[in-house]
């Protein structure tokens, strides 16, 4: 089994780390000291098992859990024993180990993952962020996962590295670029009309020549992405 | 007062010296940071940091064999929790008994 280990504290992760070499079958990828690290290593690897202390600063395994669409296995690691009528509200939860690990609690979770392998994971996309599930759009800023409903989104705005998501309430920079965000909002909510700007075209108030009044923003649209525009209009 | 040991360190290292000395190397450099962020947040009287920095502590407590001493820690967590000191003290010197032991590895 492929796994990860994401824990703050160094010393749990090479205990773990320690743990795992003892059992032939697993194969320790990467540790990871927080788990926004982890969520983008998920975005690109596939894992079998995750082990994930609970108890982290800004961002607990419980909120690390909730991003992933289609978990793998995890096995907690916490010093507090509290969690556990919580931890097994989720199926993906195949045991709770209560630090300090010995191997022979360890060795017994590990017989616990191996018994449910497979049996429950779908196939395609797994380990992949939900950054897009239904109305909601997660975004990474200072090491948060902030949601945002992606209908009161009325604009995106291209901005060097980084990019501008305004909303009805507030607006949001975050590291990432215009492409990846248009491939998570829906089609036929947002049209990109400009190599720098996508548009809500629910939220346009009017359109003059080469320019859309969105909102307070006066957004141009390139002549390529004219006709779109105006093929998604109810023209009278 | 009980004294710290290597008993689970060994008993999970398989016998094995050259990842018991890792990890000591590195307990040792972690600690006092974890330490360091302790008393930093209790000077600064939050509460909840505190709280969350001895919950951290007390895995180190419980590597290095302190068995009751991790039941103070437990304790004290939970009345920081509820913004309460009491079992300051006697947490701080679970820290004192720490930092001497390992000085001596």
């Amino acid at each position: 089994m492929n796994c990860i280990i994401i824990d703050d504290e160094a010393t749990a992760r090479a205990i773990i780390a320690q743990l795992c070499t003892n059992i032939p079958e697993l194969n320790v990828l990467e540790e990871f000291p927080n788990a926004i690290q982890a969520i983008k290593y998920l975005n690109q690897n596939e894992v079998d098992l995750i082990f994930l202390d609970i108890h982290m600063p800004d961002f607990t395994g419980f909120d690390f859990i909730e991003t992933l669409k289609n978990p793998p296995k995890i096995i907690l690691t916490t010093s507090d024993p509290n969690f556990a009528i919580q931890a097994f509200e989720y199926d993906c939860i195949v045991d709770y180990l209560v630090k300090p690990i010995g191997l022979e609690r360890f060795s017994k979770a590990i017989q616990k993952a191996e018994a449910v392998k497979g049996t429950t994971k779908p196939k395609g996309d797994s380990n992949k962020i939900e950054t897009s599930s239904g109305n909601d759009l997660y975004v990474n800023i200072d090491r948060r996962l902030i949601k945002i409903d992606i209908p009161s989104i009325y604009l995106v705005e291209a901005k060097g590295d980084y990019i501008q998501v305004k909303t009805e309430d507030k607006n949001y920079t975050v590291h990432s670029t215009l492409k990846k965000i248009e491939e998570k909002l829906p089609d036929h909510l947002f049209l990109k009309v400009h190599r720098s700007y996508i548009i809500n075209v629910d939220k346009i108030i009017d359109i003059e020549d080469n320019s859309v009044l969105i909102k307070k923003d006066v957004i141009p649209v390139s002549r390529s992405n004219r006709p779109e525009l105006m093929k998604r209009l109810n023209l009278l | 007062m009980e004294e710290p040991n290597l008993s689970y360190i060994h008993s999970m290292s398989g016998g094995d010296k050259t990842f018991e000395e890792k990890l000591i190397g590195i307990i040792k450099k972690e600690f006092p940071l974890e330490k360091q962020e302790y008393f930093d947040n209790i000077t600064a009287r939050n509460y909840k940091r505190t709280a969350a920095n001895v919950h951290k502590l007390k895995h180190k407590i419980s590597i290095l064999g302190l068995e009751k001493s991790y039941e103070v820690a437990v304790n004290y967590e939970d009345n920081l929790i509820e913004n309460k000191t009491d079992g300051r003290e006697n947490f701080e010197a679970i820290l004192q008994i720490m930092t001497d032991f390992l000085k001596t590895l």
